[in-house]
């Protein structure tokens, strides 16, 4: 099987592959960068102490991790439009899904990375005479996000592995892509094989790096 | 300057606070002694705003810090606290945890601030452990940034929540010594401890420079248990008490109001 395999089909369509790759990646970081802001102000309202933001905040979470990913991509695809009164494109309406999606897992993270932080060190930053929001951003969430980084990279290559599911509204990310020359070319094999290796290094790297993190961190 | 009136407190259904009253004028030491679960380290974080409590009054320079309309995090900045586990920042080195509240809430210049840090670590002799870390230091050391980090605000008042329980008996001599310094130089002083050595120490540091006709005073408060249930906890406070008169009557010639 292996001497048919074609290596000419993927170097002539790697500019196509290249630019599937783009977009997944973009889509990746897009989703990560806003999910973090958003579940970091969730993670803020949730532990807040003020009933109704927490409530809103923590209603949020539960309904989102009770859907699957599939069901609130197409569900945002059709209802955006519908919201905008004007088509937005499969690109930004993928990418709605993903930040809405995603903030409510980087929430859960944050919180319990918020959590991690010794009561001591919320004391130590109130006692010098620091306001709550000052706390936050010198004291508590540098400390928080440190001992988040090994889980936040988890779920990061979680989220890349889960770009590959808007191939149900079109949008040409990386496997789409493939897919795409595949059947055009009628080189499913190599393709597929080609796309499996991709994801293979580029998570296995990811995992590697985590460790390294972890020992680092390691307290 | 702090004055605390029936100060009550609860958590949930247990009392930790009970009616407890002080008063500390400027420039005073009161060392607040009592056995671990008594509510010491409850009353001091009253004094700050750190908790909250339910009934009484605490007032600080002539602010309420229960009155709910009080700038707490303004008012802290004008009072230093020294915790028992140093609680330095573990993420920044020792010159920036001693820099963030003096750029944060003070305001200062950088350079000011920078001159303020080397000035205050020179005063507790760590001049040469400015760009290390909290874990790279020792016990001792981490205790001595923190009351540096607290003395960079100018505060007028220093709260001691256990400043030595944390350290090891060869390091509570270094600890020690800044504090007595700090009193000598006429530092409203709250100190809690348990812990008997960090009171006798505290008070012979003190004692030969009082006699030599300072009116300096030094108020030693025993502290009750509030909820007086049980057999353990009321015999640990008789312990405690004995002790303390044994101590007391050791250092007889001291300027001491009991």
């Amino acid at each position: 099987m292996f001497d048919q395999f074609d290596t000419n089909v993927i170097l002539e369509n790697l500019h196509f592959l290249i630019e599937g790759m783009q977009l997944t990646l973009l889509l990746t970081i897009a989703a990560i960068c806003g999910g973090l802001v958003l579940g970091t102000l969730l993670a803020l309202a949730r532990l807040s102490g003020f009933w109704i933001l927490s409530l809103v905040s923590s209603t949020y979470v539960n309904f989102f991790r009770s859907m699957p990913l599939i069901l609130v991509i197409f569900w945002f695809y059709f209802l955006v439009p519908l919201i905008l009164g004007q088509p937005v494109g499969g690109y930004y309406s993928v990418l709605i899904a993903f930040v809405l999606f995603e903030a409510a897992y980087y929430c859960e993270i944050i919180r319990a990375g918020i959590q991690s932080v010794s009561k001591g060190q919320v004391y130590a930053g109130q006692a010098v005479g620091l306001n709550y929001f000052q706390n936050m951003c010198y004291i508590v969430l540098p400390q928080a996000f440190r001992n988040m980084i090994p889980v936040l990279l988890t779920q990061a290559i979680i989220l890349f592995q889960d770009t590959s599911l808007v191939y149900v509204v079109g949008v040409k990310d990386f496997l789409v892509s493939a897919d795409l020359v595949a059947n055009r070319e009628n080189r499913i094999f190599e393709m597929f094989t080609t796309v499996a290796c991709v994801y293979l290094i580029i998570c296995l790297s990811g995992s590697l790096l985590i460790r390294k993190l972890q020992m680092r961190y390691a307290l | 300057m702090i004055e605390l009136r029936n100060v009550s407190k609860w958590y949930g259904d247990f009392q930790v606070l009970n009616d407890c009253s002080t008063m500390v004028s400027k420039g005073e030491v009161v060392v607040v002694c009592g056995p671990s679960g008594s509510g010491k380290s409850t009353l001091i974080k009253c004094v700050n705003g750190l908790e909250e409590f339910q009934k009484g009054e605490i007032q600080f320079d002539g602010i309420s810090v229960g009155d709910k309309k009080t700038d707490l995090p303004k008012l802290r900045s004008k009072i230093g606290m020294v915790f028992q586990n140093f609680e330095l920042y573990p993420h920044l080195s020792v010159v920036k945890n001693i820099k963030l509240a003096q750029l944060k809430v003070l305001k200062r210049s950088v350079e000011e601030a920078d001159q303020k840090t080397i000035q205050l670590l020179e005063r507790v002799g760590l001049a040469d452990q400015a760009l290390k870390f909290p874990a790279q230091l020792s016990g001792g050391q981490q205790q001595r940034v923190a009351i540096a980090r607290a003395l960079a605000m100018d505060p007028i008042a220093m709260l001691f929540d256990e400043p030595t329980s944390a350290l090891d008996p060869e390091m509570i001599n270094e600890v020690l010594d800044v504090m007595v310094e700090l009193a000598k130089d006429g530092m409203t002083m709250i100190v809690v401890t348990h812990e008997m050595v960090l009171l006798v120490e505290l008070l012979t540091g003190l004692s030969s420079w009082m006699r030599g006709g300072s009116k300096k005073t030094v108020l030693l408060t025993i502290f009750s248990i509030a909820n007086v249930g049980s057999e353990l906890r009321l015999s640990s406070q008789k312990y405690f008490i004995i002790n303390l008169l044994i101590i007391l009557f050791k250092i007889s010639k001291l300027n001491v109001i009991f």
